[in-house]
């Protein structure tokens, strides 16, 4: 019989640590297919973040190691120095990348490291509990700001996408979102550009997943999903904001 | 072999890259800018890779990732430098990676200047990290000292999985002595890192399994077990690691202790203090962790008192202390600030210590 469909092997065969409605499955499942399709498991090295994808590890099916808190990307430019020709990505949150860490991812792409950063943005601290992140939007509610942020509290949101396209070495610069079987195909559609720019050596590249956290968020998955379409599309728009010619 | 006329700081970066460093990492800052100068333009040449960190969070972390890989790596900063790589260290102590650091110290607290200080002995020997993890701290007294430590502690690194810290003042750095450089080792190539660092992540099309360089341990009893594990690993190194030298102790009635620039500055008054009819020795710890207790143990019968002699406000007292263990009054000499005293204050404040015990 002819096999149609088979799990990646890209994933280990263990359950997932992630909540019900927690788009980090998907966003998982994407890169490590992707990977497996091009032959390039056994050749990749992930670094994955604090926050809940710390664990991560335990379910793509590559060499990872973990990462103090928002250096992912200075870990895999080290990474890089010491690998030249290995596929190299970071895996990170958005508490992670755009507030602690937000020094780091923006001197990786203004140096032009080779390496790709898949960015889970889902307006939130997961694992600490539902903080307010530099992404929250405003009107949301979080534990630090109960009755919904605000610009006089604490800003505007960090579009990051929109801020990296403004550094001349990141050289692709794309936001998806995973709200929908569409999108997820328009999503894994970016995981494989990037990595194929990556490879050609051409610079920084960057996928913005807009993401579910229904625990946090306090809605049902479906209607979480329905949220990342409304709210979070309106002020973070999907799209393409930088890539090279002939991609 | 013959010996080259080299500034400290070159002199340091030189013998990391002939103990086959594969990266260096590092950020500005005096006085130890030479060294990532240096760097830039002679490791690439013998194969390794220069990367100029935006911050020495991102230099220690870029240090990891390098390590954790598998790569022989060196960074290099100074005092406050040192302060903003703390949490970084104790990251790669508690996920066993290999790196060596070297800290060109200055004097503190804060940004405080730019002069030799000796006052990180606190944060070298106790750190700055969080958890139960240690680092061992060699602390030479001149370039060719320093030059083979530095060339020796990539594989006291590699051999434990762990940081090792090499703690030169300011005035080693900027200074220019006579060395002889050891012979280049060579940088092992990306496809035989695992020959040697089976656990190193490099792809697993490269070693049997899976490798994940970790740190989170959410179980408390699996957390309890690792940080028994690392202690056994630094039991092991508190015996092997002890180094220290001696001068004098048997006739001794004053016994100074000091390391890095101090020793040679207690050198040349113990001669002093000779001429004036005073026998004075020295005990040189290398090793500032693990401390070589062992060394008071030489101290002869004519002792009167032991000095700490250092360049901060006596951070080394409790290690003295706790090594003299009551048998002899403990004494302190010391300036701060980034001031280096004369040899003849030495002499006089050592004679008037001396006179408080008689």
């Amino acid at each position: 019989m002819k096999s149609v469909f088979e799990i990646t092997k890209g994933m280990t065969p263990v359950d997932t640590s992630y909540c019900p409605g927690c788009s980090h499955g998907i966003a998982h499942r994407l890169i490590m297919e992707v990977l497996d399709e091009r032959g390039e498991l056994g050749n990749t090295i992930g670094v994955v973040p604090i926050g809940c994808s710390i664990n991560a590890h335990h379910f793509m099916n590559v060499d990872m190691c973990e990462s103090t808190h928002g250096r992912a990307p200075a870990i895999a430019s080290g990474i890089r120095r010491v690998h030249p020709d290995k596929v190299v990505f970071t895996y990170q949150g958005d508490g992670d990348l755009a507030s602690i860490g937000a020094g780091e991812i923006l001197h990786a792409a203004h140096r032009g490291e080779k390496f790709t950063t898949f960015f889970i943005n889902n307006a939130i601290y997961g694992m600490t509990g539902g903080q307010m992140a530099p992404t929250t939007l405003i009107g949301q509610r979080a534990t630090t700001c109960v009755d919904g942020r605000t610009v006089e509290q604490a800003g505007l949101p960090l579009k990051m996408c929109e801020i990296l396209a403004a550094v001349p070495c990141a050289v692709y610069v794309e936001r998806v979102m995973l709200n929908n079987p569409a999108n997820v195909r328009k999503a894994k559609k970016a995981v494989q550009t990037a990595l194929d720019i990556q490879k050609a050596g051409l610079g920084f590249t960057f996928v913005e997943f807009l993401s579910a956290c229904p625990t946090n968020w306090g809605l049902a998955p479906a209607d979480a999903l329905k949220w990342v379409e409304t709210e979070m599309a309106s002020y973070y728009p999907i799209g393409n904001f930088r890539k090279p010619e002939g991609y | 072999m013959s010996k080259v006329l080299m500034k400290g700081n070159e002199a340091f970066a030189e013998a990391a890259i002939r103990a086959g460093c594969k990266c260096y990492f590092g950020y500005p800052i005096t006085p130890q800018n030479e060294i990532p100068e240096y760097m830039s333009h002679e490791l690439p040449k013998a194969g390794g890779a220069f990367l100029q960190a935006e911050s020495e969070l991102a230099a220690v972390n870029m240090a990891f990732g390098a390590a954790a890989s598998g790569g022989r790596v060196f960074i290099s900063t100074s005092s406050p430098g040192l302060a903003l790589m703390q949490e970084g260290l104790g990251f790669i102590c508690s996920a066993e990676c290999p790196v060596v650091v070297l800290n060109v110290s200055r004097g503190g607290p804060g940004v405080g200047g730019i002069q030799p200080g000796q006052a990180d002995y606190i944060q070298v020997t106790r750190g700055g990290y969080n958890g139960d993890a240690k680092i061992p701290v060699l602390a030479p007294a001149g370039i060719q000292e320093c030059v083979d430590l530095i060339y020796e502690a990539f594989d006291i690194a590699d051999k434990y999985r762990n940081p090792v810290l090499i703690f030169a003042d300011g005035m080693m750095g900027q200074m220019m002595e006579p060395v002889e450089l050891p012979p280049a080792r060579g940088i092992t190539p990306p496809e035989k890192i695992n020959e040697t660092k089976p656990w190193a992540i490099t792809g697993t099309a490269q070693h049997p399994g899976r490798n994940v360089v970790y740190s989170l341990r959410l179980e408390p009893d699996v957390l309890e077990k690792h940080v028994e594990h690392l202690f056994e690993k630094y039991d092991a190194a508190a015996k092997e690691l002890v180094r220290y030298k001696s001068m004098n102790l048997d006739e001794a009635e004053i016994v100074f202790v000091a390391f890095g620039t101090m020793s040679r500055l207690c050198a040349e008054a113990i001669e002093l203090l000779d001429a004036q009819g005073i026998k004075a020795g020295l005990i040189r710890p290398i090793s500032l962790w693990p401390y070589p207790d062992a060394a008071f143990d030489e101290i002869g019968p004519k002792c009167k008192v032991v000095i700490s002699t250092e360049l901060n406000m006596g951070q080394m007292l409790t290690d003295v202390k706790a090594a003299v263990a009551g048998r002899w009054p403990v004494g302190l000499i010391n300036r701060t600030g980034g001031i280096v005293p004369s040899s003849l204050e030495i002499v006089e404040r050592a004679k008037k210590l001396l006179e408080g015990v008689k």
